[in-house]
């Protein structure tokens, strides 16, 4: 029994799903919201070398590098602006995020 | 069973371990060592996909710099969890049955319809070097020729990102503090005596009363 591309795809496929249920479970907790979006992230990065290393071509891995630095931009600035909110509220928590009601 | 697949296996049940532990865990900061666990077994992924310099970019960049961050973080902020997880065992048999349902359904299309690629293509053309022998295949030259040649303005762009999202960073978290005595070297540089000393001309519009004085004088010398 061989690896093939479908035992990695399958893999991103169930790393994804368990993000998506952690986002589900954890949608008040805006830090494991932030972890969860990291996981997703994996994911797709997963899927995309493993096309890259089965299909012979480079380009997938250059995405994937690009998708590293997003993520990297995207956790820094989230995590500020996490410390500004529990400066301002004490909570972490997403549902006292109400005050934008209008 | 070769060795490559037991260790695929090896890897791919750690990660989706480890994985599942960060949305479950109670405690964040034993979330963030689950998701550092599980970076770590994807570069080891990686490695067997033969994807070396993104394996070591995953562990210098995620696990060196981004997961240490989020721990700063986690430790800094004093997280009330209970609150966070009101009705998280109750909305958990749906998630589960959903990320079940998401696994069952993508499993079957992705192993029906990829299972047949199981050879990678060879990516190396073989390079010859100035002695006319081929060179050995290096994932890392490779993936920088792309990047330095084909990819160069995408690269400036992400150089540009980082920048903002350094500057975004530290202009939001930034604060001066009420309390602090610090003193700015600039402002005081700049003092001039006019703007500390002021002097006033006072008008002598009634006689000096030596009289007075001098009889207060010795009358204190008296007592003394």
């Amino acid at each position: 029994m061989t690896l093939t591309l479908g035992h990695f795809l399958t893999l991103g496929a169930m790393l994804f799903a368990i993000a998506v249920i952690g986002i589900f479970l954890n949608r008040r907790n805006l830090i494991v919201l932030l972890m969860a979006i990291e996981l997703m992230l994996l994911a797709v990065n997963m899927n995309f070398v493993a096309f890259s290393h089965y299909l012979g071509d480079m380009h997938g891995q250059v995405f994937v590098f690009f998708i590293l630095t997003v993520a990297a931009a995207e956790s820094a600035i989230g995590l500020a602006i996490l410390v500004l909110l529990f400066r301002a509220k004490s909570s972490i928590n997403a549902e006292d995020l109400n005050t934008l009601k209008g | 069973m070769d060795a490559k697949t037991a260790f695929f296996y090896l890897f791919a049940v750690v990660l989706l371990v480890a994985s599942f532990r960060v949305v479950t865990a109670r405690n964040p900061v034993h979330a963030v060592l689950n998701l550092i666990l599980a970076f770590s077994q994807a570069a080891a992924i990686w490695l067997l996909l033969k994807a070396e310099f993104l394996a070591i970019a995953l562990v210098l960049v995620y696990l060196g710099a981004v997961m240490v961050l989020f721990l700063f973080v986690v430790m800094m902020l004093d997280i009330r969890i209970d609150a966070l997880r009101q009705g998280f065992w109750k909305h958990f048999p749906l998630a589960a049955f959903i990320g079940v349902l998401i696994v069952f359904e993508m499993g079957m299309v992705l192993m029906g319809g990829f299972s047949s690629i199981d050879e990678p293509k060879a990516i190396a053309t073989t390079v010859l070097n100035a002695a006319g022998q081929p060179e050995p295949y290096s994932n890392t030259k490779e993936l920088g020729r792309l990047l330095y040649t084909e990819y160069l303005y995408p690269v400036e762009i992400a150089a540009s990102i980082l920048l903002v999202a350094m500057i975004a960073a530290i202009a939001l978290t930034l604060r001066k503090r009420k309390d602090s005595k610090a003193i700015n070297p600039s402002e005081q540089i700049r003092v001039r005596a006019a703007d500390r000393v002021r002097l006033v001309k006072v008008a002598a519009t009634q006689a000096p009363q030596v009289q007075d004085g001098a009889g207060d004088a010795a009358a204190q010398e008296t007592k003394a």
